[in-house]
């Protein structure tokens, strides 16, 4: 059922906000597309975060599947959220390892919920990785370019 | 050239120390070997069959003596003395130990240079034109837009987990020095009506579905150029096959798409993208086109002494036309007839470093033929350039002819190899020399690969010959027709395979067949596109 789906306030390991996790299950992006009062979703890799546009305004969480570390497709999925102007949790879940916390958070993670949990240390080193960036994403932090040219 | 500033050497310091940590992990047993894989190959180690293979970028094939003395210097110090320059521009060292990996990745950054994304499903080392900033035939230096298109890619945080790797290539010239509608982007700089922008071609690429890339762009404005870049990545990063390894290229995802609808969702995307604004500063682009301001030519003579045979053979072969009448650019050959193609010893590599200071500004290149090139050479310097290369075994005047063979590294060394390819290249050029055919057959360019992964670039050859596995023996496939460059066309497969033995001989039949047919100025690949396959395999295979 829906409401099994998804993982618990206890299964995040990274966190980087202030306000209260929520505290029940997500929904398929399908499920969440039909029923107007879910607040909470999990996008599997294959689904298009866009169907969930129109329903930003009501999710609090979105879960960033991560089936095999190395299927990209959940970094292009947090990104599009955010820069649709999604502004609750964004949790990637699963196989999510130590080398791509620094580039998830970048795309718009604020959360982190892995399978295996990581190692405290090595994991805060990694994400403290870049000092900079060369490239814009959904942090709007000032990259390098930006940094060159300012007055 | 371009030069890091602090910003960009403290990326590829921190890249450095995040790999030192990594490899620590992996030594203490915190990553599995399949953890471990997409880092390391992502830092360009490779595990081969005999070591660990260590495959270093540059940048768009640019690089100073400098640079070259600490590629000979690794050489020496961590592998047995010698390198590989491959098609794509870099050098593999293929004698590399797991626990030097970080030392060397270190030597490398205080030269400015790096492994980064020299392999893994990433955006790999953007190539170019080798002669750009050079050629007399070019609208624009190309390299300040590749180094804008290396920053941005460098850790892309969106893009390091594509379904399968991810080569571009920037070009601006109407002719095609780069086989860039061969890769996964291909991009013209071209002007309109003044205004400087890109001609994008997407999916194109070799491998075992060769494939030309469509134009799916005719001109992006160039202060667009990083946006539109993002925005055809992310259709490919959501879209691109992961079911399938061997279907997961963006060829494929263009191919069964349609370019129509590929081009309309890249549209849909870009528009988006401009909206968002991920285009870094105007400014940027001008400070890195400073970095390749023209150096300071001066006039000179514009002819020179033929009087020896020799020099003259090579001069007419090796040079090519510079944009200052007082310079040519000269191609340093490292295809010794006999010898293994692309492999330069650290000795040579100190040799060709003086060279560039001494005559070409300090600089050099690699091209995608696995030779060498000085970009800037004067005129009158040019006879002392041609006796010190051919001292130091450098001097082959065989540019575009059958000696100057592309070949991968094959059996010797990789693991996927079906056949050796460096015997082969080896054999016939040998064979070509020793008979005194190379000149009078002429531009004649071969390309060898030991399997159907196509490094060799098998496809593109006027002659390709790719290895495969024939119930456990070697056994060799003979194309005809292929072109990487402006005319660019995929090889069509003769017939059955031969032996090692076979091949040899069947190259110097076609090459007979072209000889009794060509009519006057055509090359190998201009008889066999107005005479057709025909002839060739009736005297491969009989009537
Ligand atoms: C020895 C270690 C090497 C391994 C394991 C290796 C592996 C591969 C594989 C698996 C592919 C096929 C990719 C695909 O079709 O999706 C490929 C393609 C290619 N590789 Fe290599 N390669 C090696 C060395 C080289 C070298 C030495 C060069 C340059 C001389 C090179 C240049 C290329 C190029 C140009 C392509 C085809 C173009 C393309 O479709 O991207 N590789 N390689
Ligand atoms: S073509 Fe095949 S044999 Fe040659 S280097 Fe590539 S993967 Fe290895």
């Amino acid at each position: 059922m829906a409401d099994n789906l998804g993982t618990s306030p206890d299964e995040v390991q990274f966190r980087f906000r202030d306000d209260e996790p929520v505290d029940h299950g997500t929904v398929t992006v399908d499920a969440c597309c039909d029923q107007t009062n879910a607040t909470a979703v999990r996008i599997e890799p294959g689904d298009d975060a866009r169907l969930l546009l129109p329903y930003l305004d009501r999710l609090a969480l979105v879960e960033v599947n991560f089936p095999g570390f190395g299927d990209g497709r959940g970094y292009s999925s947090a990104r599009i959220l955010r820069e649709a102007g999604y502004t609750g949790e964004l949790r990637a879940v699963g196989d999510v390892l130590i080398d791509q916390l620094s580039h998830m958070r970048r795309c718009g993670f604020d959360s982190f919920a892995p399978d295996k949990r990581l190692d405290e240390d090595d994991a805060l080193r990694a994400f403290a990785t870049w000092e900079n960036v060369y490239q814009r994403a959904a942090d709007t932090r000032r990259i390098i370019a930006d940094k060159r040219h300012e007055a | 050239m371009y030069q890091y500033d602090s910003y960009d050497q403290a990326m590829v310091d921190a890249r450095v120390e995040e790999f030192r940590d990594q490899a620590r992990r992996r030594l203490d047993g915190k990553l599995t070997e399949d953890q471990f894989k997409p880092l390391r190959l992502m830092n360009g180690l490779y595990l081969q069959l005999h070591a660990y293979m260590l495959r270093v970028a540059i940048p768009y094939g640019t690089l100073s003596g400098g640079q070259m003395e600490a590629l000979a210097d690794i050489a020496e110090k961590y592998d047995r003395g010698y390198g590989h320059f491959t098609t794509r521009q870099n050098i593999q060292y293929n004698w590399i130990k797991l626990e030097d990996a970080a030392d060397i990745l270190a030597d490398l950054s205080r030269h400015e240079m790096h492994a980064i994304q020299t392999s893994g499903n990433c955006i790999r080392n953007i190539s170019a034109d080798h002669f750009a900033g050079a050629a007399a035939d070019e609208v624009v230096d190309p390299r300040p837009y590749a180094e804008l298109l290396r920053q941005w890619s460098s850790f892309h945080p969106e893009f390091t987990y594509l379904p399968r790797k991810f080569k571009i290539a920037v070009i601006a010239s109407e002719k095609d020095r780069a086989a860039m509608r061969l890769h996964d982007i291909g991009i013209r700089i071209v002007s309109r009506d003044g205004e400087v922008g890109a001609e994008v071609y997407a999916g194109g690429g070799m491998g075992r579905t060769p494939m030309i890339a469509p134009l799916i762009r005719d001109f992006v404005p160039i202060d667009q150029l990083i946006t539109y870049a993002e925005a055809a990545l992310r259709v490919y990063n959501r879209y691109g096959r992961r079911d399938n390894k061997y279907k997961a290229r963006i060829k494929i995802l263009v191919h069964e798409l349609g370019a129509a609808e590929y081009t309309r969702q890249v549209e849909e995307e870009f528009a988006h993208m401009l909206a968002v604004g991920v285009e870094p500063p105007r400014e940027e682009l001008a400070r890195i086109a400073a970095y390749f301001a023209p150096p300071a030519f001066v006039d000179g003579p514009k002819t020179l002494d033929r009087s020896d045979p020799d020099f003259a053979l090579w001069v007419d072969r090796n040079t090519h036309r510079h944009k200052h009448d007082a310079y040519v650019s000269a191609v340093i050959s490292l295809k010794p007839a006999g010898g293994i193609p692309g492999d330069a010893t650290a000795e040579q590599m100190r040799v060709v470093a003086k060279l560039a200071r001494d005559y070409s500004f300090d600089e050099l290149r690699v091209m995608h033929t696995q030779n060498l090139l000085l970009p800037h050479v004067r005129i009158a310097d040019l006879h002392a350039v041609w006796s010190a290369l051919d001292a130091a075994g450098m001097g082959a005047p065989n540019m575009d002819t059958i000696e100057d063979i592309i070949a991968c590294p094959g059996l010797d060394y990789c693991s996927l190899a079906n056949a050796r390819s460096i015997p082969l290249a080896q054999r016939i050029s040998e064979s070509f020399a020793a008979k005194g055919r190379t000149e009078v057959v002429g531009e004649l360019k071969l390309k060898i690969s030991g399997c159907i992964n196509a490094c060799g670039h098998h496809h593109a050859g006027h002659i390709g010959i790719l290895g495969v596995d024939k119930k456990g023996k070697e056994n060799f496939q003979l194309s005809l027709g292929g072109s990487e460059a402006e005319d660019v066309s995929l090889a069509k497969i003769t017939g059955p395979g031969f032996d090692e033995d076979g091949v040899v001989a069947a190259v110097e039949t076609v090459t007979d067949v072209y000889l009794g047919a060509r009519q006057d100025g055509e090359r190998f690949l201009d008889t066999y596109r107005r005479i057709g396959m025909e002839p060739f395999k009736e005297a491969l295979y009989g009537g």
